[in-house]
């Protein structure tokens, strides 16, 4: 199932990561910004795209920016914007 | 054992990932009142997620749904029970049928997931004059309530009178639901206080509270954790005396005296019983003086 409208989720506050999802023009774009992008940006990638795939989501623009949060945190946050940009929140 | 518990906003990564640093007993995270309306998915998965891959050892988590007047609690049950949380807390709990809704619930919950029933506890939260004059129906409405929770904020606001650090407002409140859990057989904890920035104040309302006989107290900060822990854990007096009852005890039980007393003061099946309690709790507390003695 598609993403039917842009939606967000998450805040900008540290230890939070704010994601922002929309619907996309034929794949998957994911763009992330961290200040851990370095150590850090391969394996939240991972994560967003596990999370991505567990609902089935291959279309769409994902934003993702990083205050420290831990995986689970980012992993929920995604999870979130993607039940909201289909309208099941 | 829970001598202290620690209110925790649901939607709060910093805090959530931080619980089991905060030396609370238990931490309670919170999707009521301290979630907007429009994060209460958000907090449900941050809260899931949370307990799913953090490592909380050695720190319970509770966590407080919203209430079953509401459209949120079926949901954060789907979502919350498969992390088999220690306790449920039922906010504005004022009759047995809201009890037994939510545990009705929680019944189909655990049977769906695949988790023994009975395995998730109920406490519910009194905060209502009409849930604390309920108190021992609501206590004794079904096997899977464990215990009460005092929530005087609320309470007050309904009583229409002000909150006050004395709690004069609330002595009722607090002993009526002190009875109403023993009398039930279950534990009962008391409500928060309120003013983090009052060092003394939560040492006065904690000592009011274990006076009372509540199991322990909740907090909104984590200033007053070590206070609460404080209070509600056992004295070297009273471990010594506990050790001192047991040992009468067993000398009666030896020289085959049905009645003993200890410094005068006959001992009895409640003395041994609270005397068993201090001495199970000095133990897993570390503080038991005589363990590898025996």
């Amino acid at each position: 199932m598609d993403i039917q409208k842009r939606a967000s989720a998450g805040t900008m506050e540290s230890s939070d990561a704010y994601i922002e999802i929309e619907p996309g023009n034929g794949a998957l774009q994911i763009q992330i910004e961290s200040v851990v992008e370095k150590q850090f940006g391969q394996a939240i990638r991972v994560a967003v795209e596990d999370v991505l795939k567990g609902y089935g989501v291959d279309n769409a623009s994902v934003h993702v920016v990083d205050r420290g949060a831990l995986e689970c945190v980012i992993r929920a946050r995604v999870e979130t914007a993607v039940l909201r940009g289909k309208g099941e929140a | 054992m829970r001598r202290s518990m620690l209110f925790l906003p649901g939607n709060n990564p910093n805090m959530l990932i931080n619980a089991s640093t905060l030396g609370a007993d238990s931490v309670i995270f919170d999707l009521e009142d301290a979630v907007s309306p429009a994060e209460k998915d958000a907090a449900r998965i941050l809260v899931r997620n949370t307990m799913r891959y953090m490592d909380l050892a050695g720190c319970e988590v509770i966590v407080r749904i919203n209430s079953v007047d509401t459209d949120y609690w079926r949901k954060d049950i789907d979502v919350i029970l498969p992390e088999k949380p220690g306790l449920i807390l039922l906010p504005k709990t004022s009759t047995p049928e809201d009890a037994l809704t939510a545990a009705s619930y929680i019944d189909e919950a655990e049977e769906r997931f695949g988790i023994p029933k009975g395995t998730v506890g109920l406490m519910p939260l009194i905060e209502t004059a009409l849930g604390v004059e309920n108190a021992f129906a609501i206590a004794s409405s079904c096997d899977r309530v464990k215990a009460l929770f005092l929530g005087a904020e609320d309470l007050t606001a309904d009583l229409q009178c002000k909150r006050t650090k004395e709690g004069r407002e609330i002595e009722y409140a607090r002993t009526r639901l002190v009875v109403a859990a023993r009398a039930a057989g279950v534990d009962v904890y008391d409500t928060p206080f309120t003013d983090v920035n009052d060092d003394e104040g939560i040492v006065v309302d904690a000592n009011v509270a274990k006076a009372l006989g509540f199991t322990g107290k909740a907090s909104i900060s984590p200033r007053h954790v070590e206070v609460i822990n404080d209070v509600f854990s056992p004295t070297g007096a009273e471990i010594d005396y506990a050790y001192e009852v047991m040992d009468a005890i067993a000398l009666a039980k030896a020289q085959g005296k049905g009645a003993i007393a200890l410094h005068g003061k006959m001992i009895d099946a409640p003395i041994v019983a609270r005397a068993e309690r201090t001495i199970s709790m000095a133990k897993a507390l570390g503080m038991d003086r005589r363990e590898g003695n025996e």
